[in-house]
C-alpha cells in the first residue's frame, strides 16, 4: 500500500501542483490517477520515486516512510514507465530492459536472461533484442518500456501516460495487454493519464484531481460512474456515463430465449445470418458471451438486423438470444 | 621525390613533431572541456558567456599567443610547450560548445528515465549523457584536429613547428620543394586523422547509424 498523508507540493513562484492530498493506494491493483492538465498528477506520481520532493507531508510504502532510504536505492526497487518509453538510444533493446539489474550488481549472464524472459512476457519479437531503439515502433519501444520497468521484480510500477503517444489501435492493444500481465504479475501500479477512458478501462481504482492539485474523487471505476461527488467530475467523466457504466454488470443473469429458426447455424453451431423473408441471409452482428458485459450484450442487439442479439458460448456456439424488449427489462435497476 | 628520400630522417621527425604538437593539445582540450562543459550544463547560466568566451580566445591571432605566452607561463621562447598551451586554448575555446550542445542534445525523457530507474549523477553522466553526446562531441574534435594540424605550422616562426619548419626552409633556401613537400604532408596528416577520428566515432557509436525502422509484423 502506498499512502499520501496531507502531502502538498508548492513551487519557489508560489504555484501549488498538489494541494493537501491524502489517499491511500491499495497493493496489486492499478490505481490510476486522472484529471486535465494542471492537476498535479503527474507532480503526485513522481513524488512517490522522489524524482519531484514534496513541500510538505508524508508518502508511505507499506508503512515505511519513502525518505527513509536514499533516493537512488527506492528508485531501483520502483519500475518506472514513461510517455515515449525514454529508452537509452545507445544501447540495444535487452541491454536497455537489463539496465536495473545491472545498475544492482547482478551478474550479467542472469540480467541478460531475465531481460529476454520479460521480452517475450510483452509480447515482443525476440529478434529485435540486438536491436536499437531507434529501429522499433512507438508501440514496440513502450512495450521494451514496460519490461525495463519489470526487469528487477519492483513490487510497484509507475507509468507516466505510457499510451498516450501511440496511435488508438496500437494503444488499445498495449492496454489490453497490460490488464493480461497484471493479471498474471500483481503489481502495485499507479498509472497517469487525462484519458477517461483509459482509465475506466485499466483502472481497478480512479483518482480523480482537479486543476490546483486537489483531490476530487477517488473510487472504483463503477462507482465513479454511478456516483459522480460533484460537476466537475461529472463533467469529466463524459455524457454517456450511463451507457458506459453497463461495462461494469456482467451479462450472466440476462434472460435469453432459445435460438429460434430463423437463426441459420452451421455445422458446429456458430450462427452465420438471419433468414428474414429475404432471398439472402442477413449477418449477425456482434455476438456476446455470458460473462461479457452488458454494454457488449447491448452491442449485440444495438448490431443485429432484426433488433435480436446472440449469445455465444466459449466454442462460439449460438447459446441463445435476447431482444430489445428483455434488454431493456433488464437495464431497469 | 629524391629530395624527400635525402631528407627523410628531418622529415620524419618533424612529422612525428607536428603529430606531437597537433594531438597532445587535441586531447588535453577534451579533458578540460568535458567537465568544463558538464558545469555549464548544470548551472545553465554558464553556458552562453563560457561560449562567448571560447569565440573570443578563438580570434586571437597565434603568432601573438605563441609570442606572448612564454612571458606569461616564464617557458622558453623555444620551448614546445608554448605551443601546446596555445592550441589547447583553441582546443577548448572550439570543444566547449560543442560538449554543451552535446550534452544538451541527450533527450529530456532520456534523463528522466535515467534518473527514474536509480541511476546516480556520476554514473549517469558517464554511461549515458556522454555516449549520447558522442556524435556532437566528435564534430567538434574533428575540426579541431585538422585545425590544430593546420596550425602547428605556424610555430616555425618560433622555431618549433613540425612541418612548417619545411616552410623555413623552402623561403630561406629559395626553393620550392621543401614549402610543396611540406604542404602535402600537412595535408595528408590531417586527412589521415580525420579518417581516422571518423573511424573511432562509428567504432564507438554503432547505435547512431541504426535508424532504419524495421517493418513491423506485430506492434
Amino acid at each position: 500500500m502506498i499512502e499520501f498523508e496531507d502531502v502538498t507540493k508548492r513551487y519557489p513562484d508560489g504555484t501549488v501542483a498538489v494541494d493537501n492530498l491524502s489517499l491511500r493506494i491499495p497493493s496489486n491493483e492499478i490505481t490510476v490517477f486522472v484529471g486535465p492538465s494542471g492537476c498535479g498528477k503527474t507532480t503526485s506520481l513522481r513524488m512517490i520515486n522522489r524524482t519531484i520532493e514534496r513541500t510538505s507531508g508524508t508518502i508511505s510504502i507499506d508503512g515505511e516512510d519513502i525518505n527513509s532510504k536514499d533516493a537512488v536505492t527506492l528508485r531501483r526497487g520502483i519500475g518506472y514507465v514513461i510517455q515515449n518509453a525514454g529508452l537509452f538510444p545507445h544501447k540495444t533493446v535487452v541491454e536497455n530492459v537489463a539496465t536495473v539489474p545491472k545498475l544492482l550488481g547482478w551478474d550479467k549472464r542472469k540480467a541478460h536472461s531475465t531481460a529476454m524472459e520479460l521480452l517475450e512476457r510483452v509480447g515482443l519479437d525476440l529478434k529485435l533484442a540486438e536491436r536499437y531503439p531507434a529501429q522499433l515502433s512507438g508501440g514496440q519501444q513502450q512495450r521494451v518500456g514496460v519490461a525495463r520497468a519489470l526487469a528487477a521484480d519492483p513490487l510497484i510500477m509507475l507509468m507516466d501516460e505510457p499510451f498516450s503517444a501511440v496511435d488508438p489501435v496500437v494503444r488499445d492493444q498495449l492496454q489490453e495487454e497490460l490488464l493480461r500481465l497484471q493479471r498474471d504479475i500483481g503489481k502495485t501500479i499507479v498509472f497517469v493519464t487525462h484519458d477517461i477512458d483509459e482509465a475506466i478501462k485499466l483502472g481497478d481504482n480512479i483518482a480523480v484531481l482537479r486543476v490546483g492539485g486537489k483531490l476530487a474523487q477517488f473510487a472504483p471505476p463503477s462507482e465513479l460512474l454511478a456516483n459522480p461527488v460533484d460537476d466537475f467530475v461529472e463533467g469529466f467523466i463524459g455524457k454517456d456515463r450511463g451507457y458506459r457504466a453497463l461495462t461494469f454488470v456482467t451479462a450472466d443473469e440476462l434472460p435469453l430465449a432459445d435460438v429460434p429458426a430463423e437463426l441459420t447455424v452451421a455445422a458446429d453451431g456458430s450462427p452465420v445470418g438471419w433468414a428474414n423473408g429475404a432471398a439472402k441471409l442477413e449477418l449477425v452482428g456482434a455476438t456476446f458471451q455470458r460473462g461479457d458485459s452488458l454494454r457488449a450484450a447491448l452491442d449485440a442487439v444495438l448490431t443485429s438486423p432484426v433488433g435480436k442479439g446472440v449469445c455465444v458460448d466459449e466454442t462460439g456456439k449460438a447459446v441463445g438470444v435476447i431482444d430489445y424488449g428483455a434488454l431493456t427489462e433488464a437495464l431497469r435497476p | 621525390m629524391t629530395w624527400i628520400g635525402d631528407n627523410w630522417p628531418m622529415i620524419w621527425d618533424q612529422l612525428r613533431e607536428h603529430l606531437y604538437l597537433a594531438l597532445i593539445p587535441m586531447v588535453l582540450g577534451l579533458v578540460i572541456s568535458l567537465p568544463l562543459g558538464y558545469v555549464a550544463t548544470r548551472f545553465s547560466w554558464l553556458a552562453n558567456p563560457l561560449v562567448a568566451l571560447g569565440g573570443v580566445l578563438y580570434s586571437l591571432p597565434s603568432i601573438a599567443l605563441f609570442i606572448v605566452l612564454p612571458a606569461v607561463l616564464g617557458t622558453g621562447i623555444l620551448s614546445p610547450v608554448n605551443i601546446i598551451v596555445a592550441l589547447t586554448i583553441y582546443a577548448v575555446s572550439l570543444l566547449i560548445r560543442n560538449v554543451i550542445d552535446g550534452l544538451r542534445s541527450v533527450p529530456e525523457d532520456v534523463l528522466q528515465a535515467a534518473v527514474s530507474v536509480g541511476y546516480g549523477t556520476l554514473r549517469r553522466v558517464l554511461t549515458i549523457d556522454l555516449p549520447i553526446a558522442i556524435p556532437v562531441i566528435f564534430a567538434g574534435l574533428r575540426v579541431v584536429t585538422v585545425a590544430n594540424i593546420s596550425m602547428v605550422s605556424v610555430g616555425a616562426i618560433i622555431g618549433i613547428g613540425g612541418l612548417g619548419e619545411l616552410f623555413t626552409l623552402g623561403f630561406q633556401g629559395g626553393f620550392l620543394t621543401p614549402i610543396v613537400v611540406g604542404i602535402i604532408f600537412s595535408l595528408a596528416l590531417a586527412l589521415i586523422c580525420d579518417v581516422l577520428l571518423v573511424g573511432l566515432q562509428r567504432l564507438l557509436t554503432p547505435w547512431a547509424r541504426a535508424v532504419a525502422p524495421v517493418k513491423e509484423a506485430t506492434v
